[in-house]
Formats: structure tokens, C-alpha cells, sequence
């Protein structure tokens, strides 16, 4: 199990939880198994997320592995200048 | 993992300053902007724009305009097909208007003509019947209940419910408990701030010119920062293939975030389908300030508590965005950047988005941080004042560092913040004496960075030339810091290697010139690309002496046998490798392909004096310091060049920068007389203090550079401007009336 940090706003699709636990490895299989969990969050997800594993961004990457002893935040999907 | 596994430390040419590559070329006026390029048969698209700040538009007659002799086409909204998805759909509504005019500027018709003049008198003959709407220019107007609605129905699912309809969005970042914080205060401020819309500027006015075939293929030649993503926008405006569509990026003169998109480029090849002829079409300078991307304009509420000795023990924000007439999430970056810069145990930051009657939003350098970061400073700073602390100190006391959980959540691995704060307290500039009406402000800047999705193809010439080929525009040096890396990488000459930035049929995808990620994402590329022809030119040498490929190995620009069964060759330079490769197997590339992540978030400290006439209001900036973590700086030049630019923009931000609206909800100084920029004569030097805290997430140590810079001088200047008149400013820019406003209020 992964334990993943939410931003605030989205805890109202997680019954108020700031972190919740989801089975998977990869991040590919993380957003599925949130977007299954807590279909609140789709929305979102499919406006696009970031993921901070361990303190680094990443914005697309699938097959980025997870493990339980990683660091997962869920971010909003970064844009620049 | 995105961790490289060795980080080189050690070169020979990454670090120098070689003369730019595209330096002779600018001053001689050889280089191709957008609206340098013409084509056989070529007609001139102008645009017809709306007069009212939000109009219901009930008819558009073309008939006499397109009777107009030299006239071959006229479009309007319903000449285009709105895509499917939400983004594409706003960012096609924004070239052309569809049912509703949403802004002052926003195109509802253009036509083709033989010749400028005809076109412009062509627009005269349009006649566009409006049902003129109540509008609604500000954003805390544009949320209050019963505001006039920019756009019904555009609410994501996590506004809460009974706000006005144009808040499009809600975000809230934290941690911790922010009421036991409080507590533990000993002097808590909380004040409001605003900062106005301003433009990023660039002096390239967007241009373009489309030629679509009667095959339905099309040319594309723009300024622009992403060749890749305007074909990908405007296929899916034009209904087209996107390989059917190519498109190639100018030169560019200046971007700054604000050529992320498209405006005119999808209305000249919708003119160019009808009219079977290819289009130009070249903004004026009115329309670029009307109709292409401002920043968003805010509103921020900042509390933050401090124990007597400095140390932040809660803090909270509110901000509140407008990213003109269409949902914008560049409130998301605001509120995570907030507080990026402290170690905080109660931190809490809400975001909105409120649409009003204003051109769309379009990034401009770390979008959403400035803003934010400019309350959160003033707040500290007004804090340090109260109780008598150094505000350095208090900064170096609260910095975030290795291991703090950061207020946007992750935790932080290196990072360069306080390393940053040390050399700017180590900097003579720090104790310099200030005089009468001077003051002395600092701030602390961050920004996310990212990668993004790259491909680079290195050749080899057979005379031993290397040609880099890249997608990404060059908008401050890239083409000179990737013939670094790859010169480096190779061992040869910087002037043996020539980058070029290819066209969208030319190369595969590139992600948009953004996020600060060229030098960091391409630069990647590139040094794996070489390894890439290093492996095949050794794989080759190994051929011709007859050995294995593992008992040779490249050194010093040349193949070497390696180990001491490999046998005694001379060693191979590129140059011979390359001279016999079409008796070796053919040409030789290297190629790499990436969605690179790693980039690693960026720090910068501020530090600027500045002396404030109390009789006139106007302010001089009379030093300014940048100091910035940049990882290895590939070609110092560029990076100076990207921290003091930041500096000055963010100086025109801070003192006179800003969209200004009358009453009818026109603006009122779209062009550079009204809207001004710093120039030469209102600037000092902007030192610079380069700090190279490699970066684990690239091969060199490379990190990005041209965002952090714009994010710390508003509440830099503001504090110091702020000290330097007595009074504490709080709404930007800080023009001489709004000082002297503040002063006379002071009493």
C-alpha cells in the first residue's frame, strides 16, 4: 500500500481524509486506483495531476515505480512560463 | 529514477563564455522573425475587434466587406469548429469570439486582402450588431454575489457552493494546526494586498504566416515558444491531422511566457483555407496589449505570526486570481509557491479563480509565485520592522531546507535557499550605508521547474562537424549552453557543434520553451545523445581494429583501445570516425528521446536599495543584487542575463507596470507610451552572484534558471520602498500618485 497526500481542496472527494492508501506501484496505477476509489477525484485527475515522490516533480511519467516507503504527494499538474 | 547516477563535476568547456551563436545575426538584421517571412501570392489578414468589454454578439454582415475589390476572405466564429476538449475550446473561443464578445480586443471577425490597406479598410465594412452586457473588470467585484457572469457553467466540481458563477476554481494547500500557530505568536500582521495585470512585454509582436494547400496540408511559420504545441492547438482548431500541419518557429524576440499560445495563428489559416492563398498576419502593438496574454491581476489576504526572537509559527494566505474571461488555474502555483521559501510547523494557503471581462491570462515567468510571494515578503518584512530583526536573519532562521516539509507538501530534498541567504549576507551590498529617503528590501523567490517531454538528434558531418537538432525555440541562449554540453560530452571544439531548432516535421515532440526546462530537459538529451554516437562511433572503431567493443572506450574527443588485451592503435578522433564512416556502415547520429523529470525546484534572494522623492512619489532603484541557486551555470553569460532580466521586469512590475481600465471596461494604455517599462537610464547595474549547488537530477548539475528571477523583486522593491517612505505599500505598482497617496494618508 502507498500512502498519498492530498491537497486540501481535494478532500472532499476522500471524506475529509488528507492522505489516503491506495494499492499500487506505479504512478499510472496510482491515479486508476484513486480515480476507482474516489471517483470525486476524477475530475481532477483528468484535468491533469502532478506527482512529487520523495520531494521530485513528475508530470506524466507511467511507469515511475512507487513503493510504500516513498514520500507520494499528489500536486496540481504544473504549467510554466 | 530521475537521480543520475554520477554527476560530472569537472569541464572543459561547459562553464565558459564562448561570443552567442545567434549574436551576429540579430545585430545585423539577418535573422528571421515572425513577420519576416513572405511567401508567392501572399495576402495580409487583419482582425476586427470588439469595442465593448462583454457584448452578446447578435449578427456579423461580411457581405459588403467581402465585395471589396482585393478582398479574398472573410472568417468569423462560425468559420471554426470548436474542438472537444475544454482547453482547446478556450483557447479557439480566444482567437475568435463565438456567440459573445468577453473582453475589450477580443476578435470577432478578419479578413484577407491584397495589401494591408485593403484589409484595413475592409474591417470598416463589417458591420457587427452587439447587445452590449454589464462587465465586471476586477476580481474581487467579480466574486461578490450578483456580479455580472463572464461565462455561465464553468465551475470545476471544487468551488463550494453560493459563490458568484465566475469563480471557475478552488484550491487549498497546508499543513498543520494553524489556531495553535496563532497562539504562539507574539506579534501576528495580516494585511491585504493587490497587484495589477501586466504584460510580459516582449517587443516581437505575435506574426505568422499560414499557407494551407487545397490538400488540406498547411505551413506554418510563427513567433512562438512551442512550434510543437501550436500544432497541436491549431490541428485540433482547423479539424486537421497534426502531421498535415507543420509548423516552424522564428527567431524570437522575447516570449517570456507569454507566446505559450496562440491567437492569430489559427485565424490566419482558417483565411488561408478559404482564400487558397497563403496569410499573413502581424499584431499591432494596441493588440497585443488588448488581446494576448496579461498576467492574472490579485487580490491577497496574508496573516502570519512571529515569535519576538523571529521564528514563524503560523501562516496563512488567501488569494484571490482573475485570469481574464476563462477558467485559469495559475492561482494553484500562486498558493503552493506562497510560503515555499519556510520551514513551517502551521501553514495554510486558498486559492481562487474568478473570471472578468479581460483578455485571457497567459504565463509570464513563474505564473501565479510572484504575486504571492510579494504579500507573504511584505508581511515578514512588516513583521521584522515591528520587532526590530534583522530580516535576513529572520529568513535564514525560518529557511526551508533538506527535510522540510514544504507548505505545499512534498518534503525537500538539496536545495540551494540557504545557501543563497548566506551569500547575501556575506555580500558588501548587505551593509552598504544608505542615505536620506533611501531604503533597503530583500525577498526570497522560488519556483517549481520542470522537464517535460524532449527529443534531440546529433549528426555527424563527414568533416567532423557536429549538427545538433533540437525543437525548442530559443529564448535565452539554449542553442550556445547545448553546443556546450555537446562539445563537452564529445571532447571536441564549441565551434565544431552548431544547434539549430527544427521544425515540427523534423524532429519529434518537444514540449513547449517553459518551466525554465530547456537548458536542464534538452541540455539531457543532447549529453545522452552524444553517448549515443559515442557508442556507435567506438562500436565502429572496434570494427576497423578488429577487437571487441567493450576493449575500446572514448577519451579526450577520440576512441582509445582500452585494457591490456585490446592491442596498440593510435587512438581515433571524431574527425577520423566521421571522414570513414561511409566505409564503416553510413553517417552516424545520436538520438535520445525523454520526458525528463529531476529538474529540481529553484531559490533566489533580492536585495535592493532604492530612494523615494517624498515631494514627487517616484522612486530610483539604486543597486540591486541578485543572488541565485543555478546549479552549474553551462554558460554564465545567459544565466546573468536570466537573473537580471527577472530583476528588471520585476522592477517595471513593482513601480509603474499595469493594465489600466476605465469605467466602460476598455483599457486605456494598450502601448508603451501609457504602459511603462523600465528602460536603461531607470536601472543601476544588476549585480549578480551565481551559486552552483549541482542538481542531482541532471548529469551535469544543470538547473533551471529563467523563471525564479521575476518572483522575488516585487516584494523586494516594495519592502524597500516601504522602509525607504515610512508607510507600508501594499498595492503594486507603486507609481509616484500611489506613493505619494500613501504618504499624504501617513500625515
Amino acid at each position: 500500500m502507498v500512502k498519498v497526500l492530498l491537497w486540501g481542496s481535494l478532500r472532499s472527494a476522500t471524506g475529509g481524509q488528507a492522505e489516503v492508501e491506495v494499492e499500487a506501484s506505479t504512478f499510472k496505477e496510482l491515479l486508476d486506483r484513486l480515480s476507482e476509489d474516489y471517483p470525486g477525484l476524477k475530475p481532477q485527475i483528468e484535468r491533469g495531476v502532478s506527482l512529487a515522490l520523495d520531494g521530485v516533480i513528475y508530470r506524466e511519467a507511467w511507469f515511475t515505480p512507487i513503493g510504500p516507503d516513498n514520500e507520494v504527494v499528489l500536486m496540481p499538474y504544473m504549467t510554466g512560463g | 529514477m530521475t537521480r543520475q547516477d554520477k554527476i560530472i563535476r569537472e569541464f572543459k568547456q561547459v562553464g565558459t563564455r564562448p561570443p552567442r551563436p545567434d549574436g551576429i545575426d540579430k545585430v545585423t538584421g539577418r535573422a528571421m522573425y515572425g513577420a519576416d517571412v513572405t511567401a508567392p501570392g501572399m495576402l495580409w489578414g487583419k482582425v476586427l475587434r470588439s469595442p465593448h468589454a462583454h457584448a452578446r454578439i447578435l449578427s456579423i454582415d461580411t457581405a459588403a466587406a467581402e465585395a471589396l475589390e482585393g478582398v479574398k476572405a472573410v472568417v468569423t466564429g462560425a468559420d471554426f469548429t470548436l474542438p472537444e476538449d475544454e482547453f482547446s475550446r478556450d483557447v479557439a473561443v480566444n482567437c475568435m469570439a463565438q456567440d459573445a464578445a468577453l473582453y475589450d480586443g477580443h476578435a470577432v471577425a478578419a479578413v484577407a486582402a491584397v495589401s494591408e490597406a485593403v484589409a484595413k479598410a475592409a474591417l470598416k465594412l463589417i458591420r457587427v450588431e452587439y447587445e452590449v452586457l454589464p462587465h465586471v473588470i476586477d476580481v474581487d467585484a467579480a466574486m461578490a454575489p450578483g456580479a455580472p457572469v463572464v461565462q455561465p457553467g464553468r465551475a470545476y466540481e471544487n468551488v463550494p457552493e453560493g459563490l458568484s458563477e465566475n469563480v471557475t476554481s478552488h484550491c487549498e494547500f497546508g499543513h498543520g494546526d494553524l489556531a495553535a500557530g496563532f497562539d504562539k505568536a507574539d506579534v501576528i500582521v495580516e494585511r491585504s494586498f493587490r497587484t495589477a495585470a501586466t504584460h510580459q512585454g516582449y517587443i516581437e509582436p505575435h506574426a505568422c504566416l499560414a499557407a494551407m494547400g487545397g490538400d488540406g496540408r498547411a505551413d506554418l511559420w510563427c513567433c512562438t515558444q512551442g512550434q510543437f504545441h501550436v500544432r497541436e492547438v491549431c490541428a485540433a482548431i482547423m479539424g486537421m491531422e497534426s502531421s498535415q500541419l507543420r509548423v516552424t518557429a522564428s527567431e524570437i524576440g522575447g516570449g517570456f511566457g507569454g507566446k505559450t499560445t496562440v491567437f492569430v495563428e489559427p485565424v490566419a489559416l482558417a483565411l488561408s483555407r478559404k482564400a487558397g492563398r497563403p496569410v499573413k498576419i502581424v499584431m499591432k502593438r494596441d493588440e497585443v496589449f488588448r488581446a494576448t496574454g496579461p498576467t492574472v491581476h490579485s487580490s491577497i489576504d496574508v496573516r502570519i505570526g512571529m515569535t519576538k526572537d523571529g521564528r514563524i509559527t503560523a501562516a496563512e494566505a488567501h488569494l484571490r486570481y482573475s485570469g481574464g474571461a476563462f477558467p485559469c488555474g495559475t492561482v494553484d502555483m500562486g498558493a503552493q509557491a506562497a510560503f515555499a521559501a519556510y520551514d513551517l510547523d502551521a501553514v495554510r494557503t486558498f486559492g481562487w479563480n474568478a473570471m472578468t471581462n479581460r483578455p485571457k491570462e497567459a504565463a509570464y515567468r513563474a505564473p501565479g509565485a510572484p504575486q504571492a510571494i510579494y504579500a507573504v515578503e511584505s508581511v515578514v518584512d512588516e513583521l521584522c520592522q515591528k520587532l526590530g530583526l534583522d530580516p535576513l536573519e529572520v529568513r535564514i532562521l525560518n529557511a526551508a531546507r533538506k527535510g522540510t516539509k514544504s507548505a505545499y507538501g512534498p518534503t525537500f530534498d538539496e536545495i540551494g535557499l540557504l545557501a543563497t541567504l548566506e551569500a547575501a549576507k556575506a555580500h558588501p551590498h548587505y551593509t552598504a550605508p544608505l542615505g536620506p529617503n533611501q531604503g533597503r528590501g530583500l525577498s526570497c523567490g522560488f519556483w517549481f521547474n520542470f522537464g517535460g517531454n524532449t527529443c534531440v538528434t546529433m549528426n555527424l558531418a563527414f568533416d567532423g562537424t557536429v549538427t545538433i537538432t533540437e525543437g525548442n525555440p530559443d529564448i535565452g541562449g539554449s542553442r550556445a549552453s547545448i553546443s556546450l554540453m555537446a562539445a563537452e560530452e564529445l571532447g571536441i571544439p564549441y565551434d565544431k557543434v552548431r544547434t539549430i531548432v527544427a521544425d515540427t516535421a523534423s524532429i519529434g515532440h518537444n514540449d513547449i520553451t517553459d518551466g525554465s526546462r530547456v537548458t536542464f530537459a534538452v541540455g539531457l538529451a543532447t549529453i545522452e545523445a552524444a553517448r549515443d554516437a559515442i557508442a556507435r562511433m567506438c562500436a565502429r572503431v572496434a570494427k576497423i581494429w578488429g577487437i571487441e567493443p567493450d576493449a575500446v572506450e572514448w577519451k579526450d574527443g577520440a576512441v582509445h583501445p582500452a585494457g591490456p588485451n585490446a592491442g596498440k592503435f593510435p587512438p581515433m578522433s571524431l574527425a577520423e570516425i566521421a571522414e570513414t564512416s561511409p566505409n564503416t556502415g553510413g553517417p552516424i547520429a545520436g538520438h535520445h528521446e525523454v520526458n525528463a523529470d529531476g529538474a529540481g525546484v529553484s531559490f533566489g534572494v533580492h536585495l535592493v536599495d532604492v530612494e523615494v522623492d517624498p515631494e514627487t512619489g517616484a522612486t530610483k532603484v539604486l543597486r540591486y543584487t541578485v543572488f541565485q541557486d543555478a546549479g552549474k551555470a553551462v554558460h554564465p553569460d545567459y544565466v546573468e542575463g536570466q537573473m537580471q532580466g527577472g530583476a528588471v521586469q520585476g522592477i517595471g512590475w513593482a513601480l509603474n507596470e499595469e493594465y489600466i481600465y476605465g469605467e466602460d471596461g476598455r483599457l486605456q494604455n494598450p502601448g508603451f507610451l501609457d504602459y511603462r517599462v523600465p528602460v536603461a537610464s531607470d536601472l543601476p547595474d544588476i549585480e549578480t552572484v551565481i551559486l552552483e549547488i549541482p542538481n542531482p537530477g541532471h548529469p551535469y548539475g544543470v538547473r533551471g534558471v529563467g523563471e525564479t528571477p521575476i518572483v522575488p523583486p516585487l516584494a523586494a522593491i516594495a519592502n524597500a520602498v516601504s522602509r525607504a517612505a515610512g508607510v507600508r505599500l501594499t498595492e503594486l505598482p507603486m507609481s509616484p500618485p500611489r506613493i505619494l497617496k500613501a504618504l499624504s494618508a501617513q500625515g
